[in-house]
């Protein structure tokens, strides 16, 4: 399983990437290999405003559905348009073209625009190392 | 021996088994396209045997296992004395006087249970032998191409629903054409120790062919898209197999009556309460167990099973409805996906059926 040292994460296993101002979110391979495979994602609009630990979307499997939590507070400026004609990115490729959506951190630009509770990628796999 | 195939492991009834291999899509369509191969060693057994073994199990039984012929199977339930389903089971004939009952893993101690209970004044012996068995299923258009040279027996002579001793791969298995996932296939029941060789041995001639190992995952999506029923969702104690649209496993006309006949011949009279429909939706958003289904608004059923359906390309379900829907001309279905009704249409089970060459 791949925990990429450079992200953080939430308990409900997304990951962010902050550039400047802009997070990008998606879900973690542990996220994807635990759901199996993702046949649709269903993403906050471009424009919405997301709050950090509240459910912005979902991910359906074949076996199940999850709300999509935002890990940051902001306003959506992207959404990954990819997902729709090809959900299973999400399980190819969970960091990179699985991305989900980018937001414009409400907070400024950086980590330190971040939420506090975010996970480091140690305690994020922590987190996970028992269920796997 | 799964964990080397790199599965995720599920646990199930009490046995850790394998959920998937990799893609449960991709090995849902391997079954459909060329052949998957299953472990099912989950899956009860257990011998009725004697010289009324045969009337014990019409006693015990829905169906007439008497009429049965040896080498052939049955597919057949056990009802409570209300009629309510405490299994869905698969009976073969092995013998005049031996009969082997392959029951779901969650119910096989009921069953075994049950089985004593009602052969009790019968001179038949029941004994449970699930620990003598494993259970490999191929399954697929490629299966009985895969699995005719490790075989001794003819499979042009081993007709659906058959089964006979036989030899694969040098090693005595019980071989059945049967299946839950609406291709052709066939069942090995063998012993735990040549488990890995007969696995190895189908899993290494399969593989030029396309034949991959699939998991519960992908069987429980093949046999929704093939519309069977799986215990726990479309059947248990609370529905009839009436409800379930399988009266005619219901054999009330057979003599000396058995256990539930009088609940379900007043249920046969009475009609069904409820009827066991197929559902597709437009959207991609996945009906699952437990849903509401809406007619106009207003709640008239609940989903039992729903996916995405890997070879129609849209979510499907089955659902139980209130009776009168199922004959209104524009009922107005729709599922209640966690707060939004979307809109659903009402079709034909099963979703998918082989074409037969």
């Amino acid at each position: 399983m791949s925990v990429p040292a450079e992200l953080r994460y939430t308990a409900e296993h997304e990951w962010v990437a902050v550039d400047g101002p802009t997070a990008t979110v998606g879900i973690t391979d542990f996220a994807a290999r635990s759901l199996g495979d993702v046949v649709y994602v269903s993403l906050p609009a471009e424009g919405a405003s997301v709050a950090a630990e509240e459910p912005c979307g979902e991910v359906e499997s074949t076996k199940s559905v999850s709300d999509l939590y935002s890990p940051v507070d902001g306003e959506v400026t992207d959404i990954n348009a990819d997902l729709e004609d090809d959900p299973g990115l999400v399980n190819a490729d969970p960091y990179g073209a699985g991305w989900m959506f980018k937001v414009r951190l409400a907070a400024g630009a950086g980590d330190d625009a971040l939420p506090p509770g975010l996970l480091s990628p140690v305690e994020y796999e922590e987190l996970t190392k028992d269920s796997d | 021996m799964h964990q080397r195939l790199g599965a995720t492991l599920t646990g199930f009834a009490g046995w850790l088994m394998p959920l998937r291999y990799g893609s449960e899509t991709a090995e849902h369509l391997a079954v459909r396209r060329t052949a998957g191969l299953f472990d099912l060693s989950h899956m009860g057994e257990i011998t009725v045997t004697g010289p009324d073994a045969a009337a014990a199990l019409d006693h015990a039984l829905t169906g007439q296992l008497s009429a049965v012929t040896p080498g052939r199977a049955r597919y057949t339930m056990m009802c409570a004395e209300d009629g309510g389903v405490l299994d869905d089971l698969v009976v073969y004939r092995v013998a005049d006087e031996q009969f082997l009952v392959v029951a779901n893993a969650a119910n096989t101690a009921t069953v075994d249970a049950e089985l004593r209970r009602r052969s009790a004044g019968f001179d038949a012996r029941v004994t449970d032998q699930t620990a003598d068995y494993a259970l490999i299923a191929i399954q697929g258009p490629e299966a009985a191409g895969v699995l005719a040279p490790l075989t001794d027996v003819p499979l042009g002579d081993l007709k659906y629903y058959a089964g006979q001793r036989a030899s694969v791969t040098g090693r005595p298995v019980w071989l059945a054409r049967t299946g839950y996932t609406g291709e052709d296939g066939f069942e090995i029941f063998c012993p735990p120790d040549d488990a890995e060789p007969v696995w190895n041995a189908l899993a290494n001639a399969g593989a030029p062919a396309g034949l991959v190992p699939a998991g519960l995952a992908a069987r429980d999506t093949l046999r929704l898209e093939a519309g069977m029923p799986l215990y726990g969702n479309e059947l248990g104690p609370d529905v009839t197999p009436y409800d379930a649209g399988l009266g005619r496993v219901i054999k009330l006309e057979k003599p000396g009556g058995f256990v539930g006949a009088a609940a379900l011949a007043e249920r046969a009279k009475a009609g069904p309460r409820k009827v066991l429909a197929g559902l597709t939706l437009a959207t991609r958003r996945v009906p699952r167990h437990g849903y509401a289904v809406l007619a106009g608004g207003r709640a008239c059923g609940i989903v039992t099973s729903g996916a995405p359906s890997p070879t129609l390309g849209t979510p499907i379900a089955m659902a139980y409805l209130e009776p009168d829907v199922i004959h209104d001309p524009e009922p107005g279905l729709a599922v209640d996906i966690r707060g939004r009704a979307e809109p659903a249409d009402l079709i034909d089970l099963p979703f998918y059926r082989r074409s037969r060459a």
